[in-house]
C-alpha cells in the first residue's frame, strides 16, 4: 500500500520506528497537494513553514518525546486562526487576514508536534452544503469531479478523500463535518457542544458551532479527538469535564448494543440506494451482536425551519464585526462612515452570507422576535427532548447522514431552500448539541459514496468511535480510494 | 410571509448592507422563499414550552477579575486598514 494511503495509526508506527522522517512524509503530502491542485481543496499552503515544523518534529521524535501525532502532517480548515498565516474563512472579507494568534485547536496540534500542511477551502463563513459559496471557488469531489464534495468543510473532506493529507479538521454547525464526510467517503465526527474549544475558530452560529476530526478511519478520529478535546478557559461555553483516551475503548464488543432507528430518517425524500446501503450496514451491526429498535423523533421535520432562524440570527450578530475598521476587507471608495460600512459589507460578503445576515436581521428585528427567534428556541427544546426520549430505548441512533449522494455543481446553487434540505438528518443533532458521526457505508450506482450517521448521548464520543471502529473492522468502505489518487 | 422591496431596503439598512435598486426584487423573492420554509414552524403548538438558547443549558462561567492577556495593541492594529497613533481611522463622523 502506498504510504500516503496510510492511516494516522500506521504513520505513527513508521515515524516511531524511524522508517520515515516527518520531513519526508510532509514532502510526500506537499507534492500531492501540488499535483492535485485542480481539486482546489486548499486556500493556502506554506511549504517552508510545514517543512520547518516537520524538522522540529523530527528532532522531538529523535529525542523520544513525541506523541502519537508528532510529525504527522495535517490539513486545517481555513476557519481556524493561525498566527502568521492567512485565515480567510472562504471569504473576500478575510482574503487578506493574517490572524495575530492561534486558535486553541491549532495550539493543541502545535503542542502535539503535528505539521500544518495548509488551510483547506470551505463555504464562505461555513455557510453552505456544497463548497460552492467559497470566494476561492468550489472544491471538486475526488470521486466525481462533476460533483460537489459537500460542505461547508468541503476542502478538508476532499483533501482526506484524495489522500492529500492523512487527516484534517472541520467544523459543524448544521452538518458541515458529517455531510461532506458522507459525500466524499471519509469518516467525520462532530463532538458534543462544548467538547472542543471554539476559541479562534471564526464564529458562524455560536450555540451550534463545534470542531471535529475528518479522517480515514474511526481510530484516526479517536487519535485526533484526543488532541482536540478538552476544557479551554478562553471559550465561555467550553465544558470542564475529563477527556477519556478515545483509543482505549475502540475494540469493546457490540453485543447487546441497542441501535435506535428513527422512523423519520427513513421516509420520504431518502434516495433508495442510500436507504439500501444503510439497511445493509444495519444488518452488519446485527451480525456484530447489536439489536435495532424503532424510535421516533417526531419534531425532526421542523429542524430545518428552526435552524434557519437560529443560525442566521446568530450569524447576523456574529458577522456584525466585519465593518472595514479593524481588520479584513475595506471598500476602496466611500463618502462617509455609513458607506464605509455598507459598501465594505456588500462587497466583502458573498450572496449566501448576505442572505443569511438579512434573514437573521429580520428575525431579530423589532416586532418579529416572538414569531421567529422565540418560536425557534421553543422548537429547539422539543427537538432536544425528542432525542432524550429516544435515548431511553437505545444507546446510539443510526440513519443516513444525507438523503442523497454527491450532487452536481450548479444543480442546487440557484435554490437555497433545495440546498438546505441536504442537511435534513444532521441539523437536529446540532440543535440538541449531541455528538454525531458519519462513516462510509457504500456507494451508489454512480460510484458516489454513502455515509452512515451515528448519533450518541452527550459526551458519548468514545461510544460513537467504538461503534464506528467495530464496523470498520468488518467492512472496507472507509479504505477505498477514488481512482487516480 | 412575503417581503416587499421596501422590507428588503429596511432589512438591508439594519444589516448595514448596500443593496442596489436592481437587486431588491431578487432579494425579496429569495428571502420570501426562505421565510416560507421557516414558517413551517407554525405547524407545531409551542404554548407553554420553555425556550432554550444553549444546548446544555449551562450558565456562563465566571472568572476572577484579573488581567490575563498581555498588551498586543500593535499586533492587532498592524492588520487594520487604516490607523494613526494607535487609533483606528474612519471617515469624519462629527463636524
Amino acid at each position: 500500500m502506498s504510504l500516503y494511503r496510510s492511516t494516522l495509526a500506521g504513520l505513527y508506527k513508521l515515524l516511531k520506528k524511524k522508517e520515515i522522517s516527518s520531513q519526508e512524509l510532509t514532502q510526500v503530502y506537499l507534492d500531492r497537494i501540488e499535483a492535485h491542485s485542480d481539486l482546489n481543496a486548499f486556500v493556502t499552503v506554506d511549504r517552508t513553514r510545514a517543512l520547518a515544523q516537520a524538522q522540529a518534529a523530527d528532532a522531538r521524535l529523535h529525542a523520544g518525546t513525541g506523541t502519537p501525532l508528532t510529525g504527522i502532517p495535517l490539513a486545517q480548515k481555513d476557519i481556524f486562526c493561525t498566527e502568521g498565516l492567512l485565515t480567510t474563512c472562504g471569504s473576500r472579507m478575510l482574503a487578506n487576514f493574517v490572524a495575530p494568534y492561534d486558535a486553541t485547536v491549532i495550539s493543541r496540534f502545535n503542542d502535539a508536534g503535528s505539521v500544518l500542511l495548509g488551510k483547506t477551502n470551505m463555504d464562505e463563513f461555513a455557510m453552505g452544503s456544497s463548497n460552492e459559496t467559497s470566494f476561492f471557488g468550489p472544491v471538486l469531489n475526488p470521486w466525481d469531479r462533476r460533483c460537489v464534495p459537500g460542505g461547508s468543510s468541503g476542502g478538508s473532506a476532499a483533501a482526506v478523500a484524495a489522500c492529500l493529507a492523512p487527516a484534517a479538521t472541520g467544523t459543524d454547525t448544521g452538518g458541515s463535518i458529517r455531510q461532506p464526510a458522507a459525500l466524499s467517503g471519509i469518516t467525520g465526527l462532530k463532538p458534543s457542544y462544548g467538547r472542543v474549544s471554539r476559541f479562534g475558530m471564526i464564529a458562524f452560529a455560536s450555540s451550534l458551532d463545534q470542531a471535529g476530526p475528518m479522517t480515514r478511519s474511526a481510530e484516526d478520529a479517536a487519535l485526533m479527538l484526543n488532541v482536540m478535546a478538552g476544557f479551554d478557559p478562553r471559550d465561555s461555553t467550553s465544558v470542564d469535564r475529563p477527556v477519556p483516551d478515545y483509543t482505549r475503548t475502540l475494540d469493546e464488543p457490540l453485543a447487546g448494543l441497542r441501535i435506535g432507528l428513527p422512523r423519520e430518517y427513513f421516509g420520504h425524500g431518502l434516495a433508495a440506494e442510500v436507504g439500501r446501503a444503510i439497511e445493509a450496514a444495519l444488518e452488519q451491526y446485527r451480525r456484530l451482536g447489536a439489536k435495532t429498535v424503532d424510535v421516533s423523533l417526531p419534531n425532526s421535520g421542523l429542524a430545518i425551519p428552526c435552524y434557519y432562524v437560529l443560525a442566521p440570527a446568530e450569524a447576523s450578530s456574529n458577522l456584525a464585526r466585519y465593518d472595514g475598521v479593524r481588520y479584513g476587507y475595506r471598500a476602496p471608495e466611500y463618502a462617509d462612515l455609513w458607506e464605509l460600512y455598507s459598501k465594505t459589507r456588500a462587497q466583502g460578503f458573498g450572496a449566501e452570507v448576505k442572505r443569511r445576515i438579512m434573514i437573521g436581521t429580520y428575525a431579530l428585528s423589532a416586532g418579529y422576535y416572538d414569531a421567529y427567534y422565540l418560536k425557534a428556541q421553543k422548537l429547539r427544546r422539543l427537538i432536544s427532548a425528542d432525542f432524550a426520549s429516544a435515548f431511553e430505548h437505545c444507546d446510539v441512533i443510526m440513519g443516513p447522514t444525507s438523503p442523497g449522494t454527491a450532487f452536481e455543481f450548479g444543480s442546487r446553487s440557484g435554490d437555497p431552500v433545495a440546498m438546505y434540505l441536504s442537511d435534513i438528518y444532521t441539523i437536529s443533532v446540532n440543535l440538541a448539541g449531541l455528538p454525531g458521526m458519519s462513516v462510509p457505508a457504500g456507494f451508489d450506482s454512480g460510484n458516489r459514496p454513502i455515509g452512515l450517521q451515528i448519533i450518541g448521548r452527550y459526551f458519548d464520543e468514545a461510544k460513537l468511535l467504538n461503534v464506528a471502529h467495530r464496523f470498520q473492522q468488518v467492512t472496507d468502505w472507509h479504505l477505498r480510494v477514488p481512482e487516480g489518487f | 410571509m412575503s417581503l416587499s422591496r421596501t422590507d428588503v431596503e429596511r432589512i438591508a439598512h439594519l444589516a448595514r448592507l448596500e443593496v442596489g435598486e436592481q437587486e431588491l426584487a431578487a432579494y425579496a423573492e429569495t428571502l420570501s422563499r426562505i421565510l416560507g420554509l421557516i414558517e413551517q414552524m407554525n405547524a407545531v403548538d409551542t404554548t407553554g414550552v420553555t425556550p432554550i438558547s444553549h444546548p446544555l443549558e449551562a450558565g456562563l462561567r465566571l472568572r476572577a477579575d484579573e488581567v490575563t492577556e498581555s498588551d498586543r495593541r500593535q499586533d492587532f492594529q498592524a492588520i487594520a486598514p487604516s490607523t494613526q497613533e494607535g487609533l483606528y481611522l474612519v471617515p469624519k463622523v462629527i463636524e
